[in-house]
């Protein structure tokens, strides 16, 4: 083999210039929401039922990611152009919607498709699931901003309490790892709502430093899609697992709150967004299922969320709300039997779904004459 | 500053800095073991196996020379020294606290008054060379098989006073061993042979645990290893870019590709959940290169680090997907595993059988279905690998008697050849349903759906 001297400034100097440029460039063309968009789901892959979300991506087949272009992109909504003889409907909300420890074929959007409901004119009438397990009204609105795009024709919006403080607004890291969705969306609607865009360092521009998470997962997400196609499998549901406590501490603490519960002290103004996303799409809101203990202190509280007060003052001025705002609106927080609920007071077994899906199908015939 | 590197390197000589750097690597590497020290006492124990094996292998008449026993004295003191870092705030190469000093020094007064008397109990002595021999193969049995590897690591956990319940047959991972207990038969066969030559015990050590090749291989031959260690080498920038291609080839296929299939590729789990015949197929096809570039890219990269080094291990991966029959898959698939067993157990076994008057095809039959199933057990002394060695050696011998039957006909055409890539490729996967797959029953069920009987 010939033998010639290295020059190790000239390889260093090599190496640091196709770093800085790789990294310039990346700054440069900002590329991560085109990246977003690059799939193989709906073309190598199915399309996913249900955004990804995944605490445990080994056995779910599924992961946590913060790119919204990628989750539609991997989401079957975003493969199945719109019939002429479809009325879609898209079902957002928290992890009571997008179906903790349900099978997707569990999951309301999937019990309301079995259904098979038809509109007044006659269209087959499509759920789909746009839920996404962290609870945020803010995180819902910026949900079915992007999805508007994808033509509804009706919004279904389940929520709770939880999703209303304003001090929860932000706390959703999807909503924290989208920082300019959420200004735009903030400034759009002149929502109460500070949100930094700062970056945390000088540094964190740097394709490497910053987006190195990011870009694993988009190929983590493609990755994981083949054993989502094989299996069908896209959350683990354990054998056993902590169930949601009956008997409650004697508390009636809700967060920073104090009784009485004031419409200012929740995030009303983001529900109204939402409405004016959506335009012409009507919006149904939902006050979706709690379980109401009877155990120890359930004199104090409904559950381990709600002391009774808040619950209730919530209750009143959701109603309220709804009422003066024209705003389509159905209380279903008792749709579903208390033994029905699974790890959390709001997430509900496959029986509790059906329950809930009966009791939404009399509200969908007589407020949006949907029948089966 | 690598010119200079490289001088300096060539200046102190560079036969005792991989000497160094193999033994204490040899430490660094070794994982963390659940029964207590044994991360410390198992990289001791290769470097002690190597010292004795060296011992037992040396030529009548042979005598300790001056490297040899500043080698010997390195390692001891070594050992010392690592053992002394448990004085230290934090672990240095040990993946825990190294065990007491006088335990140490102990150890390292054993293996000296071993490898003296095997010094002089070797000395050529088949009968000798071939205890040792049944004793190197004897561990690696006990290491692969479960329920002895289980009973061993229960002893060790009540000897170190920690709960033998516990013992699992995976509480000992000796690193490379596999590895070094092949190059250690090859030693002590080729004295019995006469064929080994005469070699000190620095470059013996080295041979035996150079680190680039220590956990997944290449099986390297001593006395092709040995004098590429003793030649003058000086790393250039036509040497650097050898091994740097070999470096980012074997990381790229290593930590872009496999482990990107790793993520779908076939498993117990994935098997079990998977009812769709075209996605078990793709589960399948992801586990087959899966596999291959995961090897295939620890082989670059053992190849590039030795480059680096001066010594141009062997190649391990010949595009075995890309042969059309089983006899020259295994020509280019773990090239030095196969090498090796044909040499140490094949070749004797057929040639016995020869003197025994069998016909040729029982010859063939019995030599390639007896080293298959060994290859197979060597993965781990299981019903699956057991399958998959029959699989394989059933499949050469097929082959074997159909090459025989068509001997003397015209070349395939190229129509042909391809039929019998695919062929091929498609039995090495369908082999690889049995080699990945724990029990029979989950691969059956597998390869049930792979043919849409399920």
């Amino acid at each position: 083999m010939e033998t010639k001297p290295i020059s190790p400034l000239r390889l260093l100097a090599k190496a640091a210039l196709l770093f800085l440029g790789l990294n310039v460039l990346f700054t440069a063309i900002h590329p991560m929401p085109a990246l977003g968009g690059l799939s193989l789901y709906n073309r190598v892959l199915p399309g996913r039922q249900r955004l990804p979300y995944g605490d445990d991506p080994q056995r779910s087949y599924n992961l946590n990611l913060y790119s919204v272009e990628a989750m539609f992109a991997s989401h079957v909504l975003a493969g199945t152009p719109k019939a002429a003889d479809e009325y879609r409907v898209f079902v957002i909300g928290d992890s009571s919607v997008w179906g903790f420890l349900l099978e997707n074929k569990d999951t309301l959007a999937a019990q309301l498709n079995t259904a098979n409901l038809h509109s007044a004119d006659g269209r087959r009438v499509v759920f789909y699931n746009l839920g996404h397990p962290t609870i945020s009204l803010t995180k819902d609105l910026m949900i079915l901003d992007e999805a508007m795009q994808y033509q509804p024709d009706l919004i279904l919006w389940p929520t709770t309490l939880e999703a209303f403080p304003w001090e929860k607004q932000l706390a959703s890291p999807l909503v924290q790892n989208n920082p300019q969705r959420v200004s735009a969306l903030v400034e759009r609607y002149q929502l109460p709502v500070s949100v930094s865009e700062e970056p945390q360092s000088p540094l964190s521009n740097l394709f490497f430093i910053s987006q190195r998470r990011n870009l694993a997962d988009l190929l983590r997400l493609q990755l994981y899609g083949f054993a989502w196609a094989a299996t069908g499998i896209d959350v683990y549901i354990p054998e056993e697992y902590e169930r949601h406590a009956i008997d409650l501490e004697a508390s009636e603490t809700y967060g920073s709150l104090q009784p009485p519960l004031l419409a200012s002290q929740l995030a009303f103004d983001v529900l109204a967004a939402g409405v004016a996303r959506a335009g012409d799409v009507p919006v149904l809101v939902i006050n979706e299922p709690i379980f109401a203990s009877d155990g120890a202190n359930s004199d104090l509280r409904y559950n381990s969320f709600y002391p009774r007060w808040a619950y209730d003052g919530y209750r009143s001025l959701l109603a309220a709300e709804a009422q003066a705002q024209g705003w389509h609106y159905a209380d279903l927080w008792q749709a579903a039997a208390n033994d029905q609920f699974t790890n959390t007071p709001i997430h509900l077994t496959p029986q509790g779904t059906l329950q809930l899906t009966y009791e939404l199908l009399k509200t969908l015939s007589t407020q949006f004459d949907l029948t089966p | 500053m690598g010119l200079l590197a490289g001088r300096a390197y060539a200046r102190i000589s560079r036969a005792w800095l991989l000497f160094a750097a193999s033994a204490l690597a040899v430490f660094w590497l070794q994982p963390a073991a659940l029964v207590r020290g044994f991360d410390f006492w198992l990289p001791a124990a290769s470097l002690g196996l190597a010292a004795i094996v060296w011992a037992l292998t040396l030529p009548a008449g042979a005598s300790f020379t001056r490297e040899d026993k500043l080698a010997a004295g390195g390692l001891a003191l070594g050992g010392l020294l690592l053992a002394a870092t448990r004085y230290l705030p934090t672990t240095l190469l040990t993946a825990s606290r190294p065990p007491q000093l006088e335990l140490v020094l102990a150890l390292a007064v054993v293996l000296g008054v071993l490898a003296w008397l095997a010094a002089r109990l070797g000395r050529g002595r088949t009968a000798v060379l071939g205890a040792a021999t049944l004793a190197v193969l004897a561990v690696l049995v006990d290491l692969k098989a479960e329920p002895l590897a289980r009973s061993l690591n229960a002893a060790l956990r009540s000897l170190s006073g920690q709960d033998a319940t516990l013992a699992t047959a995976f509480d000992l991972n000796w690193l490379g061993f596999s590895y070094i207990a092949f190059r250690l038969v090859h030693a002590l066969r080729d004295r019995a042979a006469g064929r080994l030559g005469h070699y000190g015990l620095r470059d013996f050590v080295t041979y035996i645990t150079f680190f680039p090749a220590l956990t997944a291989g290449p099986i390297e031959r001593v006395e092709r290893f040995v004098p590429q260690v003793q030649a003058s080498f000086l790393l250039g920038a036509a040497e650097l870019h050898a091994a740097g291609h070999r470096l980012v080839t074997g990381l790229f296929m290593k930590f872009v590709l496999a482990d990107a299939l790793a993520y779908f590729a076939l498993n117990p789990v994935l098997g079990a959940q998977t009812t769709s015949t075209l996605w078990m197929w793709v589960l399948l096809l992801a586990y087959a290169w899966r596999i291959f570039f995961d090897f295939a890219g620890y082989t670059h990269i053992a190849i590039g680090l030795g480059l680096l080094f001066g010594v141009r291990l062997p190649e391990n991966f010949a595009r075995p997907y890309s042969q059309p029959n089983l006899t020259a898959f295994w020509n280019s698939w773990h090239i030095t595993l196969a090498q090796w067993f044909r040499a140490y157990f094949f070749n004797p076994l057929t040639r016995f059988l020869r003197t025994q008057q069998w016909p040729v095809w029982a010859v063939v039959l019995v030599g390639q279905v007896s080293t298959m199933v060994l290859i197979g057990l060597w993965h781990g002394v299981a019903w699956n690998f057991l399958i998959w060695g029959l699989w394989h050696g059933i499949g050469l011998f097929a082959h074997s008697q159909f090459a025989a039957a068509r001997k003397g006909a015209s070349p395939p055409a190229r129509w042909q050849h391809a039929l019998s890539v695919l062929g091929t490729f498609i039995y090495v996967a369908l082999g690889w349903v049995w080699f990945v797959l724990p029990h029979p029953a989950q691969a059956l069920h597998v390869l049930r759906v792979l043919f849409g009987l399920s």
